[in-house]
């Protein structure tokens, strides 16, 4: 089956039923049964509640592409947002801060894909390792204690708007732009489609694959620095377990989405639209009041159902 | 493919002497890190500490052990935490209702055996990889197992059930007997059993294993269903140690079994590896941690140390076999 993969192209077609259907259902139920579900209020919340869930899974996206997997992006997001907090707390500047948090992710980033490309390490346990390296560091910097009394500049990246639309909304829109030209539009791009599906391929064209994977990896844990950032606006502190369990969120839409676990193909507006299910899931849970419990569990029964899915469409 | 095929092929006891210099290595780990210890810390020898350290290694391998047989079939088993949470606040549940320890023990096992089997189904018939199956099915048990809590502790059980965790008997700690009855189970069924044969087989090479007449799928099933007795096992010592049962317990046991499994020499591409190695592995992490806490080191380094340590053990495993091969 390998042999005969080429570059795998997307096909819109043939997915656009799967993901889209999903969030038309949670939309008309939730419209139905959730009051308030359906006003402008509450759908711009559930778009700037969106805005972290993006910037994770559209990096997972392209991990998952090439066969990986990153279960530390939820602990590495909870440390760089610890490091916003700490070092804009210090030196009273946003930009200092993001800077930390994005070192910090690129970094966490970088080890991941070292231990998958060059040692080969299995990427589930890799990342599984990592995600306890950051959840150590994160209870070690913060002392397991909220970092309050960050500057006004951080937590008015959440609340402000640009143009009347949210500042959040925006970044994640500048987000899709950028990943959607990465994937679709450069030579980079068309490598990722390669590591998943033909890596001898790369391989006979000259390329390290090794360094192109290290690369993905990279450009995850740099996006978990960017959500960190957010994060700490959101919540205006840095709290050690923010992120906690957010890479599976991140994991349900991917997989929502379309994009395969074993095939080496994605979908970026498949998991656009992924993360936009599993928004309105939650939100609708909480707006007919069941909590956070319940719906970490939907969310876990959402991925094993759309996984059933693609199982049955791969081997249809 | 050749040299797949043939090791599938080799009868499994050749890997025995493979395997026992692997245990040896990791005995002698085990001892220089005990070794260190008594140098650095005066109470490390104490009888007290060393019963400790016993116990506390047994209640990671309880779970460890039954995921030995999941990572053998080349697979893994993300929710053993969470399975070990739901089992104990469901068990503790009963107790309290119904004032029979047994009762309550029974429900425990059968909650995690439950788990097992729908994780076993998932990977089966629906095919989904363990480990993002395991991984959901962890999510699913966290959320329902905060739900069903809803914030309470469940604590107070009778004297008797206490007694399974941390009672003693002629001076040694019960789950340490436990612990012998299970290792000596679980290296009879492993070793000596045709299923645990077959378990070997099937994670060396499952092609070969299906085209043996091996049912592949029934073994899988199995196997994940004693994952998740073991979980539900370890939920009884657990409550009856803590005498108290929180939505929260499962959360930092996973990644010290996984950590158990992998420094003990199983591999994760499967067919390789002991239960007795898991043992090995699970003390080896127990004499750390403990080291650690004699040390003073704050308990806020353990997820920190217990990642590098899973990255390294890994990778030190990857390495050895390499060049032996």
């Amino acid at each position: 089956m390998r042999d005969t993969a080429v570059v795998s192209q997307p096909n819109p077609l043939q997915r656009i039923p799967g993901v889209a259907i999903v969030l038309a259902a949670l939309i008309a139920l939730f419209s139905a049964i959730a009051p308030g579900f359906l006003s402008v209020a509450n759908l711009s919340n559930v778009l700037v509640q969106s805005t972290i869930l993006t910037m994770l899974a559209l990096p997972m996206t392209l991990i998952i592409m090439t066969e990986g997997l990153d279960l530390s992006m939820g602990a590495v997001l909870t440390l760089t947002s610890l490091c916003v907090a700490i070092v804009s707390l210090a030196t009273k500047s946003m930009l200092l801060g993001l800077g930390a948090g994005l070192v910090v992710g690129a970094a966490f980033g970088i080890a991941n894909g070292w231990l998958v490309a060059i040692l080969g390490i299995p990427p589930f346990v890799a990342t599984l390792g990592t995600l306890g390296m950051a959840q150590g560091l994160s209870l070690i910097v913060s002392d397991g204690q909220s970092v309050v009394g960050i500057p006004h500049s951080v937590r008015d990246i959440y609340s402000s708007t640009l143009l009347g639309i949210p500042v959040p909304i925006v970044m994640a829109l500048v987000t899709y732009a950028a990943f959607h030209g990465l994937l679709y539009h450069t030579r980079f791009g068309t490598y990722i489609f390669a590591l998943g599906g033909n890596r001898e391929a790369l391989r006979y064209a000259g390329l390290s694959p090794n360094k192109l994977l290290i690369a993905v990896y990279a450009i995850g844990g740099a996006m978990a620095g960017i959500a960190g950032l957010l994060m700490t606006a959101r919540m205006n502190s840095g709290h050690p377990t923010a992120g906690l369990g957010l890479e599976f969120d991140a994991i349900a839409a991917v997989a929502v989405g379309g994009t395969s676990f074993e095939r080496g193909n994605g979908w970026l507006l498949g998991t656009l639209l992924g993360v936009l299910s599993v928004g309105v899931l939650r939100n609708g849970l909480n707006l007919i009041s069941l909590p956070s419990s319940v719906q970490v569990a939907s969310v876990g029964v959402l991925v094993i159902v759309a996984l059933f899915l693609d199982g049955l469409r791969s081997r249809a | 493919m050749t040299d797949i095929t043939k090791e599938a092929m080799m009868p499994p006891r050749s890997f025995l002497s493979q395997d026992a210099i692997q245990v040896f290595y990791r005995l002698l780990a085990a001892l220089l890190i005990c070794a260190v210890l008594a140098v650095l810390s005066d109470s490390f020898l104490s009888l007290g500490n060393i019963l400790n350290v016993l116990r506390q290694a047994s209640l990671t391998f309880f779970i460890a052990s039954g995921l030995t047989l999941v990572v053998l079939t080349a697979g893994l088993d993300l929710s053993v935490g969470a399975n070990v949470a739901l089992s104990a606040c469901i068990a503790g549940t009963v107790i309290h209702k119904t004032g029979s320890p047994a009762l309550g023990i029974l429900t425990g096992l059968a909650c995690g055996g439950l788990v097992g089997l729908l994780n076993g189904i998932m990977v089966t018939a629906l095919r989904i990889p363990s480990f993002i199956a395991t991984y959901g099915m962890l999510w699913v048990l966290n959320g329902l197992t905060y739900w069903y809590m809803a914030g309470e502790t469940l604590h107070g059980f009778p004297a008797g059930f206490r007694q399974i965790g941390s009672g003693y008997l002629f001076g040694l700690p019960i789950p340490v007997y436990l612990l012998l009855v299970f290792l000596g189970i679980g290296t009879l069924f492993a070793q000596r059993t045709i299923w645990g044969q077959e378990i070997y087989a099937i994670g060396a090479n499952p092609v070969a294993a299906r085209l043996s007449g091996i049912p592949v799928a029934r073994r899988l099933l199995l196997v994940y269903a004693v994952s998740g007795t073991m979980a539900g096992l370890a939920s009884i010592i657990f409550l009856s140690r803590l005498n108290s049962a929180e939505a929260d317990i499962g959360e930092s046991l996973t990644l010290p079994a996984i950590a158990a499994v992998l420094i003990g020499g199983t591999s994760l591409f499967g067919g390789v590896g002991t239960v007795f190695g898991t043992f090995i592995g699970a003390l080896i992490l127990t004499l750390v941690l403990n080291g650690m806490n004699l040390l003073s080191v704050s308990a806020n380094w353990q997820p920190l140390v217990t990642g590098i340590i899973v990255i390294l053990a890994v990778w030190l495993d990857m390495k050895t076999r390499r060049r032996a091969q």
